[in-house]
C-alpha cells in the first residue's frame, strides 16, 4: 500500500509543530512534501528579537535543521512559493513550476506585515519586522548608524526598538494610540513601560500619526501629521499583520478575515486543512504562538483520523521579550458593568499589579516589574474559580496565601497539575512531572527535549527548573552551564554580547552582563581579558592582573616558585653568537638547568624571579626575544631542514617556518598555537599533530590543521593544497584569526574546529577567497598592536614592581617580650 | 627622647602606600627568610599573607586576586586573604598578618595573626 501524500504550503512554526505531533502519532505513515517561500529551514520566529539585539544567533533559533527533514524523509522545496491549488486534480503548483499531488493538503501561509500606504513607504530603508530577511536588513542599517524610526508601539515594534537601541542606533518609536501596547496593557502599565524604555534612551512619541516618509531613493526623514520632521536612516513598520489568504481565496475556499476552518482545522474542502496565522477559527484569527501550536496539535490528530481533539479559544498571556523589562498581561482589563479592580503599586520600585474581577472570578491580570505570579492568576482565570475567600490577599500573589513565607519552590509546589508552566507550548505542570518520572529526566535540556517546556521563548525557564527541583528533590542539582560561578552565560554568549553591546573593559562586561561577583574570578577574568584583547585590537588595554602569572612575567613558573626562560629561535634555527649569549647568561645568573625543548629551542630552568629583568636584558642584547613558551598565543613553528640540506626536501621548509613565525609571533589566541612546516611527506617536523601544519610537496604546500598531541591525541585534518608561500601565510593568518574571533578561552584549535565544523572552517578559510582575505586583514591589523617584545618592555621598566620587593626588614618573626 | 616604647608598636612597620600595590595585584615584603605577600583588592582593601600556599608552598603573591581570595599559581587552590584558610574542598591555612591603613600609608605587623 502506498503512503498517503501530505502536502504542506508554508514552513513556519505551526506546520513544523504539526508534523512533530503527526510523527509522534503515526510515525512515517505520510509521504510529506513542504513548500517554503523562504529559502530556509524552520526557525523560531518568536526569537527574532534576541537575534536583532545580538543576544542570540540564527543558528540558536533553528527548530528543525536539515537533518530533521532528512530523518523523516520530508521533501522540502525551499524558496518555492505555491501559486495555485487545483482542488479537482488535488495538486499544488509553485512559482518555479513544481507540481505536487496530495491526498491531504495543509495551508499554513501565515501572515503578511501590514505596511501603511503613506507616501514614501516604498523607499529603500523601509522595512517590516517579520522574518530573518527583515532582521538582516535592519542589521545592515545598524552598520551605517543614524536614527531608526519604528512605527508601532506594540509588542513587535517595541522589541525592534529595544534591539536596534542595543545595537547602538538612535531610536524613535511612533505610536498612534495614547499609550504603548494598549491592546495588552492598561494605561498605568503602559506608562511604566514607556518610562523604562525612555530611560534606556529610546524616544517615544504616542499619539503620533505618520503622514509621509521623505527621501531621495532612500529614507531620510519621517513627517508626522502635525508637521514634525524626524531624521531617519531606517523606518521599521510594525503596525500589525494580515492573514495571508490569497492562495486559499483563489482556490475558492471560504475566507473571512482568515481561511475559515471548523474546530478540527478543516477548511470548506474536507481534504484541505489550515493552521497558523492565516487561519480563522471560531471567528478569530491568532498571532501568538500558543493558540497556533494548539491548531497544530488539532490538525495532526485529524489528519490521523483521531477526532477526539478540537480547538478551543483560551486567553493567551503576553510577555515582552526585552531584556530587563518584565511585564505580563492576560485576559480583559477594560472597564464595564460589574468589573472590579484590585491594584497594587510601588512607584519607587516601578512595579504595578492589577487583577480584574467580575462576579468574584479573575477575568484579567496586568503585571509590571514583578511578574512571577502571572501564571497563578492565569490559572485562576482559566479555571474560573471563585476567589471571594482569598480576595483580601489575592493581590500579594500566591506566596502570601495562607500566610506562609515567600518561597518560590513552595509556590510552584502548590500549583495544580493543570497549571500552565510554558505558555508558548501549552505545557502544564503535570506533563512535566510525568515526563521527568517516566523518562528519568535530570537536566533542563532533557526536559526541553521531551516536553518542549521552556523551549520556545524561554521566559518560563525558572519555573521549569522549580518543577524539576520539586519532582527530583535532592536528585536535582542545577547544572551551571556558565563559564564560571560568576555567570550563567556560556563563553559563546559572552563573546557575542561583548561585540553586540560593544563592551570594551572588564568592569563594563561584569556590569552589563550582570556578573554575580564584584570582580570576577580566576577563571573568567583571564578569559574576558583575552576576548576583549581579541575583539578590540588597539583599543583595549591589557589587564595584567587578569592574566596568569606566566603571562604577566613572561616566563614559566616552576614548582619551587622559580621561573624558566625560553628565548625565541626562529624556526628552530640559531647561531653561535646566540648560543654564546645563552651560555653567558647561564653562568652569570647560576641557572641550574639548560634543556632542549620539544619545540626546537632552549629552556633555561630555575631562574629567580628578581633576576628575570637582568636575564632578559642580556638575552635582548644578543638579539633574542621572548619565545612566549608560556602564552595562550603562538608558541613555536617547528621545521625540518628542507630543500636547503635534505636530499628529500621539496621546498624551503625552514625558510617558510621562519617567515610564519616572524609573521605570527606575539598574537594572543584562546589557547596555545603550535605550527610546523615539514619539507616532505616523511614529516620529520611532525606537522600532522600540530594546530596548523604545512607539508611541502613537489607541487606546493599541503595545509593541515586541528592536530593535538597532549592529553588528547588527534591527527590533523586536511584543509587543502596551495601553490605559493604567500597563500600559506594568508591561510595561516586567516585561520588563526577566525579561531581568535570564535574560540572559547582554553579551547584548542581542534576543539574549536570540532565545534564549528571542519567543513565550515574549510568553506570560510579555503574555498571563499573573499572571506579568507577579510580574516587575514583583520589578523594583520591586530598584529600591529601585539608584536612588542615583552622582555624589552620589562627591561625598560614596565611593571618594575613585579620584580622588586616593596620593603625589606630583618626583624625576628615574632616579638613577644617588651623591649628593655 | 625617651618616651616609653609601646610594645604593640614594636613589630609594626610602614611598608609603603596603597598605591605601591597594583589593584587586584600583589607585592612582596621580605623579613629575613620570610616573604610576606601584600594584596590589594578591587575595592582597595589591603591584606597580608605569608607567600606560601598551604598545599605545596606555591608563591601566593603570583596568583590572581579575586573576591577577597587569591588563587595559587601552581595548582589553583583558592586562599582567603583575610584568614589564610583554603577555600572549598581543600583544607589548610597560611599565616595571615595584620595590616593597618593610615591615610594611604600601609603598616604591616611582622608577627602573624593568632
Amino acid at each position: 500500500m502506498t503512503k498517503a501524500r501530505l502536502v504542506i504550503v508554508g514552513n513556519g512554526m505551526a506546520p513544523g509543530r504539526m508534523l512533530e505531533h503527526l510523527f509522534d502519532l503515526v510515525g512515517d505513515a505520510f509521504d510529506v512534501t513542504i513548500f517554503n517561500a523562504e529559502p530556509r529551514v524552520n526557525y523560531d520566529r518568536i526569537m527574532l528579537s534576541p537575534v536583532l539585539s545580538g543576544e542570540k544567533s540564527y543558528e540558536d533559533i533553528i527548530i528543525h535543521g536539515d537533518g530533521w527533514y532528512e530523518e523523516y524523509g520530508i521533501t522540502l522545496h525551499r524558496g518555492q512559493k505555491v501559486v495555485s491549488i487545483d482542488r479537482e486534480a488535488q495538486t499544488v503548483t509553485s512559482e518555479g513550476g513544481i507540481t505536487a499531488a496530495y491526498d491531504k493538503l495543509v495551508i499554513a501561509t501565515g501572515s503578511n506585515p501590514f505596511i501603511i500606504p503613506v507616501p514614501g513607504h516604498q523607499l529603500d530603508g523601509v522595512l517590516a519586522y517579520r522574518d530573518l530577511d527583515d532582521v538582516d536588513g535592519m542589521l545592515k542599517a545598524v552598520e551605517k548608524g543614524g536614527r531608526a524610526v519604528v512605527i508601532g508601539g506594540g509588542l513587535l515594534g517595541l522589541e525592534a526598538a529595544a534591539g536596534l537601541k542595543m545595537r547602538g542606533m538612535d531610536v524613535t518609536v511612533l505610536h498612534l494610540m495614547p499609550t504603548l501596547m494598549e491592546r495588552q496593557l492598561d494605561p498605568a502599565a503602559g506608562y511604566l513601560l514607556q518610562k523604562e524604555l525612555e530611560s534606556r534612551g529610546i524616544e517615544i512619541k504616542c499619539g503620533a500619526n505618520t503622514k509621509a516618509i521623505h527621501g531621495d531613493g532612500k529614507v531620510e526623514q519621517v513627517e508626522l501629521e502635525d508637521g514634525t520632521l524626524i531624521d531617519a536612516s531606517l523606518v521599521v513598520m510594525a503596525v500589525g499583520i494580515r492573514p495571508n489568504t490569497q492562495l486559499a481565496k483563489d482556490a475558492g475556499l471560504e475566507v473571512g478575515r482568515g481561511i475559515v476552518t471548523d474546530a478540527f482545522m478543516r477548511t470548506s474542502d474536507e481534504n484541505i486543512f489550515s493552521v497558523g496565522e492565516c487561519t480563522e477559527v471560531g471567528g478569530r484569527v491568532y498571532g501568538l504562538v500558543a493558540p497556533l501550536y494548539q491548531m497544530a496539535k488539532v490538525a495532526a490528530h485529524h489528519l490521523c483520523g483521531l477526532p477526539d481533539v478540537h480547538f478551543t479559544h483560551a486567553e493567551t498571556p503576553t510577555k515582552l521579550k526585552v531584556t530587563g523589562v518584565n511585564l505580563y498581561s492576560v485576559g480583559e482589563f477594560g472597564d464595564g458593568p460589574g468589573v472590579e479592580d484590585v491594584v497594587m503599586r510601588d512607584a519607587t520600585r516601578g512595579t504595578y499589579r492589577r487583577v480584574i474581577l467580575k462576579d468574584n472570578k479573575v477575568i484579567g491580570a496586568v503585571l509590571y516589574g514583578d511578574v512571577a505570579d502571572g501564571g497563578w492568576y492565569n490559572e485562576m482565570l482559566k479555571s474560573g474559580q471563585d476567589v471571594s475567600e482569598i480576595r483580601e490577599t489575592l493581590i500579594f500573589g500566591q506566596a502570601h496565601q495562607g500566610g506562609g513565607a515567600v518561597d518560590p519552590l513552595a509556590a510552584v509546589a502548590n500549583l495544580s497539575d493543570d497549571a500552565e508552566i510554558c505558555g508558548c507550548n501549552g505545557i502544564c505542570k503535570g506533563q512535566i512531572v510525568k515526563a521527568i518520572n517516566e523518562k528519568g529526566l535530570t537536566s533542563l535540556a532533557e526536559v526541553r527535549a521531551h516536553t518542549k517546556a521552556s523551549a520556545s521563548c524561554g521566559t518560563c525557564t525558572g519555573l521549569v527548573e522549580s518543577v524539576m527541583a520539586i519532582t527530583l528533590g535532592d536528585g536535582y542539582a542545577k547544572k551551571a552551564e556558565g563559564m564560571c560561578g560568576c555567570t550563567d552565560m556560556g563563553h559563546g554568549e559572552v563573546r557575542r554580547l561583548i561585540k553586540a553591546k560593544e563592551l570594551k573593559t572588564i568592569p563594563a562586561v561584569l556590569q552589563e552582563l550582570e556578573w554575580k561577583t564584584s570582580g570576577g574570578c580566576a577563571k573568567c577574568r583571564p578569559a574576558l581579558n583575552y576576548y576583549l584583547l581579541a575583539d578590540w585590537p588597539g583599543e583595549y588595554k591589557d589587564d595584567y592582573q587578569s592574566r596568569f602569572i606566566n603571562e604577566r612575567v613572561h616566563a614559566n613558573i616552576q614548582k619551587d616558585g622559580t621561573y624558566s626562560v625560553v628565548p625565541r629561535m626562529w624556526g628552530g634555527m640559531t647561531t653561535s653568537s646566540e648560543l654564546r649569549a645563552i651560555a653567558d647568561v647561564v653562568d652569570k645568573f647560576n641557572i641550574p638547568d639548560v634543556k632542549v625543548t620539544g619545540g626546537q629551542r632552549i629552556d633555561l630552568l630555575g631562574v629567580k624571579k628578581e633576576d628575570l629583568p637582568a636575564v632578559w636584558s642580556d638575552l635582548n642584547d644578543a638579539g633574542l626575544i621572548s619565545g612566549h613558551a608560556y602564552a595562550k598565543g603562538l608558541r613555536t613553528v617547528k621545521t625540518c631542514v628542507g630543500s636547503t640540506w635534505c636530499r628529500f626536501g621539496t621546498q624551503d621548509s625552514t625558510g617558510l617556518g621562519i617567515k610564519l613565525e616572524k609573521f605570527m609571533w606575539g598574537s594572543w589566541t584562546p589557547a596555545k598555537v603550535k605550527l610546523a612546516v615539514t619539507g616532505c611527506p616523511r614529516n620529520c617536523a611532525e606537522a600532522t599533530c600540530k594546530d596548523i601544519g604545512v607539508i611541502c610537496v613537489d607541487s606546493g604546500y599541503e595545509i593541515v590543521y586541528g592536530g593535538a598531541a597532549g592529553l588528547h591525541i588527534q591527527g590533523t585534518t586536511k584543509l587543502g593544497t596551495v601553490k605559493t608561500e604567500e597563500e600559506v601565510m594568508e591561510i595561516a593568518g586567516a585561520m588563526t584569526q577566525m579561531y581568535r574571533e570564535q574560540g572559547f578561552y582554553l579551547e584548542r584549535i581542534y576543539k574549536w574546529a570540532d565545534r564549528v565544523g571542519y567543513d565550515t572552517v574549510k568553506a570560510v578559510i579555503f574555498d571563499d577567497l573573499e572571506s579568507r582575505r577579510a580574516y587575514y586583514e583583520r589578523f594583520v591589523y591586530s598584529q600591529k598592536f601585539s608584536q612588542t617584545d615583552p622582555w624589552s618592555e620589562r627591561v625598560s621598566g614596565v611593571d618594575k614592581h613585579e620584580f622588586n620587593p616593596m620593603a625589606v626588614f630583618n626583624a625576628p618573626a615574632t616579638v613577644s617580650e617588651p623591649a628593655e | 627622647m625617651n618616651a616609653p616604647v609601646n610594645e604593640n608598636q614594636l613589630d609594626w612597620r610602614l611598608i609603603g602606600t596603597i598605591d605601591d600595590v597594583p589593584v587586584q595585584g600583589s607585592r612582596c615584603v621580605k623579613n629575613g627568610d620570610t616573604t610576606i605577600a601584600i594584596f590589594r583588592t578591587v575595592d582597595d582593601r589591603i591584606f597580608a599573607l605569608e607567600d606560601k600556599c598551604p598545599h605545596k608552598n606555591g608563591p601566593l603573591s603570583q596568583g590572581i586576586v579575586h573576591d577577597g581570595c587569591v588563587t595559587c599559581p601552581l595548582h589553583n587552590w583558592v586562599i582567603s586573604l583575610e584568614t589564610g584558610m583554603a577555600q572549598g574542598a581543600d583544607s589548610g591555612q597560611t599565616a595571615a598578618y595584620p595590616v593597618r591603613i593610615e591615610g594611604r600609608d600601609v603598616y604591616l605587623k611582622l608577627s602573624p595573626k593568632v
